[in-house]
């Protein structure tokens, strides 16, 4: 099988590999996929009081076009919003990646990989200190929406 | 000097020696005759041509050359070998209720031309006897049940398959953790019914080699056919078809040295003396096994490589296992969670299958695509299943998907083997540096303990 360039650009230098500290609270971790499957995404985002990504990484087990999928998401959400990480379609990353249809499922998990992480930040604030905070962070949300 | 890519997918195919092709060249171009054509020179110089090929095949395995077929190759081999002794051995327990049925309708007189209602195939079949004693027992030899491993190749997989659409019974069996058959299973499966054993002779992906000699004395001591897929290991691995009771085995060109598009079947004439119902019918050609104008290039072709792996065996397989071991050393030496994949003594000499954990197969393959390998990974193929041959080895998914494929051969040198192995654990360290799964067993997770979503 042949590769397109652009998954090869992403699979030979790979954007924003790397970890976080997923205990920090500031910091989103979206873990799918399964080893049995040939692939799982480690996604981290970090995202600041204003609601906006400021840095994203990750770290993939699987093909090269999962790895190439990660490795663009990281790159297209990093100083965006939380809203337009959420939005992010599998079909953009299909398109800008021109993937086969065998490979769409990479793609699918690259989706799932950062809502995964979107909730699991959103997870934090609410428990983090109830009801009030919880609202200032949708207000971030909010704001940041509206700068994206 | 190393010059890419470099091949090492020996166990897919293997590239044209020199000499197969200079020795076939004459009859790819003024020595084209048919070697069916017995009235003039051009038909005896091919027929000549076959003849000694046949020779050599036959030397290479310690047969006759009258047992030798010649064939397309060796999913052909291993179709006629299965559906003809199936064919003609067998019977289903559909067709002996049939026979039952018409014996019973001749006595009741329902049906009074029973008798030219019998197919055939069956011969001549005495209805009367048939009521009396049933098809059962009338039939008691023809049983219509096959065994071989679930680890066998496509085309002995897909051939029992369809036997199995026609009424035969199969019995897939699983293999031991190594990739060999386990002997008291085999024994246990054999039933009266049995007719034909299937086994390899060397596994495609992993490279084990089964304990033939010991499957074919089990066999000759139930009465058994045996057949075994030998296209791996024939020229790769001393054998004799006599000491090793085989009656029935598969050979490949390709795999050694010689051209794609012929094999051969090797059929035993006494004790006993194998007969097969064709698949291809035709002009009677390979005593009626197998019709078609002989591949005269391609089978001469074939007597070559198999005459040059005769002489260069012992000396090869030397070499292979010394540069199979040189690689696996690099690699265990240099990266931890590395598993080699199949028995490591009965193997073939140049095949080594290696799970490197927590880095995905068809990534690494990528990640060395001056290499020519191949991967037990589902992403190399449409499905998204991984290697069955792995899982029938209790692999897990996760180290299925893990596996690459490495087959050296004749024309692997030293460097090559050399630079592979380097560039490997170059690689996979690379990978795993990008690799969640390896981060997590890195800090002490058990990756077992985590509720992965399937996807």
């Amino acid at each position: 099988m042949a590769y397109n360039d652009k998954v090869i650009d992403h699979y030979e230098n790979p954007r924003n590999v790397g970890s976080m500290d997923k205990e920090d609270e500031s910091v989103g971790t979206g873990l799918v996929g399964a080893p049995a499957c040939g692939d799982v995404m480690r996604l981290q985002i970090k995202v600041n009081d204003d609601g906006v990504i400021e840095d994203a990484k990750f770290k993939t087990f699987g093909c090269g076009s999962a790895i190439a999928s990660s490795s663009l998401v990281t790159e297209w959400v990093k100083g965006k919003s939380l809203d337009y990480a959420e939005n992010l379609k599998n079909t953009e990353i299909v398109q800008e990646l021109s993937l086969p249809p065998v490979k769409v499922h990479c793609s699918v998990l690259a989706e799932d990989a950062i809502k995964a992480a979107v909730a699991d930040w959103k997870k934090k604030k609410s428990a983090q200190s109830g009801d009030a905070q919880t609202e200032q962070a949708a207000e971030a949300e909010g704001q940041a929406e509206q700068r994206a | 000097m190393i010059s890419l890519p470099i091949y090492m997918d020996y166990n897919s195919t293997t590239p044209l020696d020199p000499r197969v092709r200079e020795a076939m060249a004459p009859y790819e171009t003024d020595q084209f005759g048919n070697a069916a054509s017995r009235s003039h020179k051009f038909g005896w110089v091919a027929e000549e041509a076959v003849e000694t090929a046949r020779e050599q095949v036959a030397d290479l395995i310690g047969a006759t050359s009258a047992e030798i077929i010649f064939t397309s190759g060796a999913t052909e081999s291993d179709n006629l070998a299965l559906k003809g002794v199936a064919h003609l051995y067998g019977m289903t327990r559909a067709e002996k209720l049939m026979l039952d049925s018409l014996a019973k309708a001749k006595q009741d007189g329902s049906i009074p031309n029973a008798e030219d209602l019998v197919p055939p195939k069956f011969g001549s079949v005495d209805l009367d006897e048939v009521a009396e004693k049933g098809a059962n027992e009338v039939f008691a030899s023809r049983g219509d049940h096959i065994i071989t491993l679930e680890t066998e190749h496509k085309a002995i997989l897909d051939s029992a398959k369809r036997l199995e659409k026609e009424g035969f019974r199969v019995t897939y069996l699983p293999v031991e953790q190594n990739g060999l058959v386990n002997l008291d299973k085999l024994r246990e499966a054999i039933t009266p019914d049995t007719i034909l054993v299937s086994i390899m002779y060397a596994n495609n992906e992993i490279g084990v080699l089964q304990p033939i000699a010991e499957i074919g004395k089990i066999c000759r001591e139930h009465k058994v056919l045996f057949h075994t897929d030998a296209v791996q290991a024939v020229g790769k691995v001393p054998m004799d078809v006599n000491e090793m009771n085989i009656d029935l085995l598969s050979i490949s060109a390709h795999k050694m040295y010689g051209p794609k598009g012929v094999g051969a079947l090797y059929v035993r004439r006494r004790k006993p003396r194998v007969r097969l119902e064709a698949v291809i019918d035709g002009g009677g050609h390979e005593r009626g096994m197998r019709s078609g104008t002989l591949n005269v290039a391609g089978i001469v072709g074939l007597g070559k490589a198999a005459a040059l792996c005769k002489e260069l065996m012992d000396e090869e397989a030397k070499r292979m296992i010394e540069l199979r071991n040189r690689f696996w050393s690099k690699i265990r030496d240099n990266l931890d969670e590395v598993y080699m994949n199949g028995d490591e003594e009965a193997r073939l000499p140049g095949n080594l299958n290696i799970s490197f954990a927590f880095v995905e197969g068809e990534a690494l393959m990528m990640a060395i695509k001056d290499v020519a390998v191949s991967s037990g990974s589902a992403c190399t193929s449409a499905s998204l299943e991984p290697s069955y041959v792995l899982r029938s080895l209790g692999v897990g998914d996760d180290l299925a998907h893990s596996s690459i494929r490495f087959g050296m051969g004749r024309f692997t040198t030293d460097e090559e083997v050399d630079y592979v192995a380097d560039l490997v654990v170059e690689r996979v360290k690379k990978l795993r540096d990008m690799s969640p799964l390896y981060e997590m067993f890195k800090e002490g997770i058990d990756l077992n303990s985590i509720e992965w979503a399937a996807h």
